[in-house]
């Protein structure tokens, strides 16, 4: 079994690279069914940061978690960026947090049992991403992860509804009401011990 | 215990030296989702032929001259934790150019900016996980961590698996570097063996007579794969097999 390569920090010059225009807008703008999820990230000092990147990936609202390409379509004419398609629903958002560190991303809604949006983090200062999860509405009770959190953890993963169709999910990278954060890697039990804690013991 | 196998292989996230990591990772222990077969993230984004041209996996050129600089090819492949494949997944690279100054307005760094050279470059993974750039090699550059502080030449790689669960954002590092003691991001990977693999290899098989020099860097992705088979992803991701750019005979 080959053993992973090492996660290093996306660090502070990514802006000319992984954004692209239209990033955030899983659907158009004016969207009939649209959802605006947005939000802030902090750090421990609660200083917004404005140099994280978020992305996004969730099932579509018919249940599949196929996806589809086309989020960054190229320009084969002039090298640059042709925007989404309008028709397939990709999934994937990926916006970087502007000077007030605030982010934003325009989707469908997933469905019921998935109703999530995934969420990975990376910043200038952040060795290794960050997992977590922006639930958009009441979640089943049966939810596993949700379940098996106390009160105060669990409702930092809840996105707050602000408006009919807009739902405001902060991430709190450290401090008092820090951010649930997740590990997917524990069934490779030599590798967990630098990655089930946030403080890297 | 060969190869660090008790080790952790990623950088714990709360690496002192590193001085912007103090405010900005987690105290609290993640919360482990191991046992979820039902995760959202055990699928992930794809991408396809429309995500790239053919001239994106080239980055000297994407400009109307040549870039200054020593060329250089890289080129690997990309494995999951069982060492299969990752295939037909985009890979994405950004660099600084060849006097160590990035295309970056807040990157003030009084070295040249080169007009022929942007630094970022993107391709697909082939059938067999492979990807190719065309480049020239970065140079090391200064940062304000602490006095006397300069990164070693490097260049960022950002990977996509088959579930979201596989997501790298990592740097690829030049053999022999003698600026790898000081540098605080390399070293806040601990163990030596997991360091090494940050490091290319160079490779006289890979240089082109008259053109550039080759160098080898495999990727592996940690996180669970997903479950999903070739066979249930969209036609237009598996139809492309041979995909510019990203084979070896370029």
């Amino acid at each position: 079994m080959p053993r992973p390569t090492p996660s290093q920090t996306v660090g502070p010059f990514y802006g000319y690279a992984l954004p692209f225009p239209g990033g955030g807008e899983v659907v158009p703008a004016g969207h009939p069914e649209a959802l605006t999820v947005h939000g802030y990230v902090y750090d421990g000092g609660g200083a917004p940061v404005p140099d994280a990147l978020v992305e996004t990936w969730q099932a579509a609202p018919d249940g599949s978690l196929a996806g589809r390409p086309g989020s960054l379509r190229r320009d084969p004419v002039t090298g640059g960026f042709l925007g989404r398609n309008g028709l397939d629903f990709t999934g994937f958002a990926r916006v970087a947090t502007d000077a007030d560190g605030h982010w934003t991303v325009r989707t469908l809604e997933p469905p019921s049992g998935r109703p999530y949006l995934a969420v990975c983090v990376f910043a200038r200062g952040l060795s290794h991403h960050l997992f977590t999860r922006a639930y958009l509405g009441a979640p089943a009770s049966s939810d596993a992860l949700l379940s098996a959190l106390p009160e105060e953890r669990r409702t930092t993963l809840m996105a707050r509804q602000e408006s009919e169709r807009v739902h405001r999910f902060d991430i709190r990278l450290q401090g008092e009401k820090e951010t649930v954060f997740l590990d997917f890697t524990t069934s490779h039990t030599s590798d967990t011990s630098g990655l089930r804690h946030g403080s890297g013991r | 215990m060969a190869g660090g196998a008790d080790r952790p292989a990623h950088p714990g996230r709360d690496f002192a030296p590193y001085r912007s990591s103090v405010l900005r990772h987690p105290k609290r222990p993640l919360v482990p989702m191991g046992g979820d077969p039902d995760a959202a993230e055990l699928y992930g984004p794809v991408f396809g032929v429309t995500d790239v041209t053919e001239l994106d996996a080239d980055l000297t050129r994407q400009h109307q001259g040549e870039p200054l600089g020593e060329r250089i090819t890289v080129t690997g492949r990309v494995l999951d934790r069982a060492g299969r494949p990752v295939r037909h997944q985009l890979v994405e690279i950004w660099q600084a150019n060849a006097s160590g100054r990035y295309a970056h307005q807040r990157d003030q760094h009084p070295a040249p900016l080169d007009p022929h050279f942007t630094g970022v470059g993107r391709c697909l993974t082939d059938d067999q996980g492979r990807y190719l750039f065309t480049t020239v090699k970065p140079g090391a550059y200064p940062w304000r961590n602490h006095l006397n502080a300069w990164r070693p030449a490097h260049i960022h790689f950002s990977l996509f698996g088959t579930a979201f669960t596989q997501r790298l954002v990592t740097q690829m590092y030049f053999p022999g570097d003698p600026l790898f003691p000081y540098d605080p991001i390399l070293q806040s990977v601990t163990d030596p063996a997991a360091r090494e693999r940050l490091v290319a290899a160079y490779d006289h098989e890979l240089s082109r007579p008259e053109f550039s020099l080759g160098y080898r860097w495999d990727i592996v992705l940690d996180g669970p794969a997903a479950t999903l088979s070739e066979a249930a992803l969209p036609e237009a991701v598996v139809s492309h097999a041979a995909l510019p750019g990203s084979g070896e005979d370029r």
